[in-house]
């Protein structure tokens, strides 16, 4: 210590600091920051002007009333009745999506379980990386595997099921036939595929913060590994997997190109089968703005474009609330 | 091993509590964590019905030893073992006996408190238990209270036994979490530093309770605290690095009194005199 005093170096020069940099660094970030909240207000903005025009003609709520969209009945003097309906479009959305869900999150939590808790070490990067490939398709590319690799799949077990079950009193609305193959069902399968990846992802992420502590005091007790994971693993996660499951129902609500080739587009009223065609909101929007002739029919679609932005903003707040209180509870 | 017997009705002494207590024997016990061994050739006996003290500096293989005694060293990974682990004269690592059923018959104390934090206090002392079906659902308060009142705790939780493990204060979740091992009914209850995460008077309790559990079963706990593995320990086994880079060993056991007045090694010695470690 004191040889280090005695030889006393010359001081060394330091560059200046230049004085603004703080402020610099904080007009950048809140700048940008500023940027994404104005694209978010402007695009809603723009929506709704563009769609003002039919929402005034027809009454704001007139077009969740119906269920029955026919273009070519719009005339630019008659209001009533609304023949853009669009309730069949918000219900083929909401089917689809949540066919999606129920296939994808079970499957993506067993991927996540595996690859965090069981798979061998050299196995894990591999396979995690094969599972983000996944999302890396292009959803046009979903569309074309649907329609010629998965409907020419599952058309046999869908026409048996809706010959078994398409008559029967409770099961019979949701599972009739004829089926064509494009189907909500067909739809909800490729969307399912598509939110697999995000929802591994953010599980894997969720198992991966479970600590060690926890899972020993389960092994401690005699766990054996699946007791380990509903023990210590899962119950820990359960935010995680909601708030994996909500950003993945973003998407499906959103995705567009993939589900408009296998649905079926049939835009005349709601089809409870699942294993029937429809339309959900993105499709018909993707489908119909080339071609959109008829009065107050673009203007109509933008109505539908308003609202999608409306149900997928809320299902990220109501998610995000979802998560926020289950992490309280776990906390 | 025999599934728990049902209790007729909640016991307030432990002393009533049925006999488990098992002997362990560790015969040349080498552990090792990829290919490197943490402590060699350890050779001890463990009786029943008393409390072993493990002492020794950091890095002395006290906490692998004791992980070597319910198989729990083997599930990190690259962790490996030689040597025997005798649970009653059977060998744990070469007899066929699963690590699940190990684990029920030695439990396990951990440095923190870990209580399942999404688990109310009741679900948390139950939670042993509830592995592999043995108990059906239902309440199962006298399985509860039973626990809990082994554990010290039961006058504090009463009243609150749907409340979140995670609420009580650190003494009273190790307090449960030694409840939630003595719900299963082990012979032998590992102790790894339970109390280092504990302020003076809550570590007191715990030791108390120590003292009241080693009537019923064998106790093993590792600890850094001189003074604690004089006050708890019958038996204190002082392990050591007798150079840097080369594994723990055990240098010397017996008597917690022998160890602490006339230590046969130097080591011992300088290290409970506070001249090493």
């Amino acid at each position: 210590m004191t040889r280090l005093a005695d030889t006393c170096a010359p001081p060394r020069r330091m560059r200046a600091r230049w004085p603004g940099g703080d402020t610099a660094f904080r007009v950048a970030v809140t700048a940008a920051s500023a940027f994404v909240i104005v694209v978010l207000v402007a695009t809603a903005v723009f929506l709704l002007r563009q769609a003002w025009p039919a929402l005034r003609h027809y009454g704001v709520l007139s077009f969740l009333g119906s269920d029955r969209w026919a273009p070519s009945e719009a005339t630019a003097s008659s209001a009533h009745p609304n023949p853009y309906g669009i309730a069949q479009f918000v219900y083929g959305s909401a089917v689809t999506s949540l066919i999606a869900m129920a296939l994808a999150v079970p499957v993506a939590v067993a991927v996540s379980l595996y690859l965090t808790e069981i798979a061998p070490s050299w196995l894990r990067k591999p396979l995690s990386g094969l599972i983000d490939l996944l999302a890396a398709i292009p959803s046009v590319v979903y569309g074309f595997w649907g329609i010629f690799a998965l409907i020419p799949a599952i058309r046999p077990a869908g026409t048996r099921l809706s010959q078994t079950l398409g008559s029967t009193p409770v099961l019979g609305p949701v599972l009739a036939g004829p089926f064509f193959g494009v189907s909500y069902a067909a739809a909800g399968i490729v969307l399912a595929i598509m939110v697999l990846p995000i929802i591994t992802a953010i599980c894997r992420e969720v198992f991966a913060t479970v600590p060690t502590t926890d899972k020993e005091s389960a092994l401690a007790l005699g766990a054996t590994r699946w007791e380990i994971l509903r023990m210590a693993v899962l119950p820990r996660s359960r935010s995680g997997i909601a708030g994996a499951a909500v950003l993945g129902l973003g998407r499906a609500l959103g995705e567009t190109i993939a589900v408009t080739m296998v649905i079926g587009n049939s835009v005349l009223s709601i089809t409870t089968s699942v294993l029937g065609p429809g339309a959900t909101m993105p499709s018909v929007i993707a489908n119909e703005f080339t071609e959109s002739t008829e009065p107050f029919h673009l203007q109509s679609l933008m109505v539908v474009a308003a609202w999608l932005l409306l149900i997928t903003l809320s299902v990220n707040v109501v998610g995000r609330l979802v998560v926020r209180r289950s992490g309280e509870e776990s906390a | 091993m025999a599934p728990p017997t049902s209790p007729t009705g909640p016991s307030t002494d432990p002393s009533t509590c049925p006999a488990a207590a098992a002997r362990i024997e560790v015969v040349d016990l080498t552990a090792s964590y990829h290919g490197r061994p943490a402590v060699a050739g350890v050779n001890l006996k463990i009786e029943p019905r008393q409390v072993t003290a493990l002492i020794g500096p950091s890095g002395s293989g006290k906490s692998t030893l004791l992980r070597c005694m319910n198989s729990m060293h083997l599930t990190v990974p690259g962790a490996g073992v030689t040597g025997s682990v005798l649970l009653d004269d059977v060998d744990i690592y070469t007899a066929k006996i699963s690590p699940v059923e190990i684990r029920q018959r030695v439990g396990m104390v951990f440095q923190r408190p870990t209580p399942f934090p999404t688990m109310s206090i009741r679900d948390n002392v139950l939670a042993g238990l509830h592995l592999g079906r043995r108990l059906g659902r239902g309440s199962h308060d006298d399985l509860v209270e039973q626990a809990l009142v082994r554990a010290g705790l039961w006058h504090e939780v009463k009243d609150r036994l749907k409340a979140p493990g995670g609420r009580l204060s650190g003494g009273q979740q190790q307090r449960l979490c030694i409840a939630r091992a003595l719900a299963v009914e082990p012979e032998i209850l590992l102790m790894d530093e339970p109390c280092s995460a504990l302020d003076p008077s809550a570590t007191l309790t715990v030791e108390d309770l120590i003292k009241e559990i080693k009537q019923t079963y064998t106790v093993v706990i590792v600890t850094h605290n001189l003074q604690q593995a004089a006050r708890v320990a019958d038996t204190t086994a002082f392990l050591t690095v007798p150079a840097a880079g080369e594994p723990g060993r055990l240098v010397e056991v017996g008597p917690t009194e022998r160890i602490f007045s006339t230590p046969r090694q130097q080591a011992t010695e300088d290290y409970i005199t506070g001249k090493a470690g």
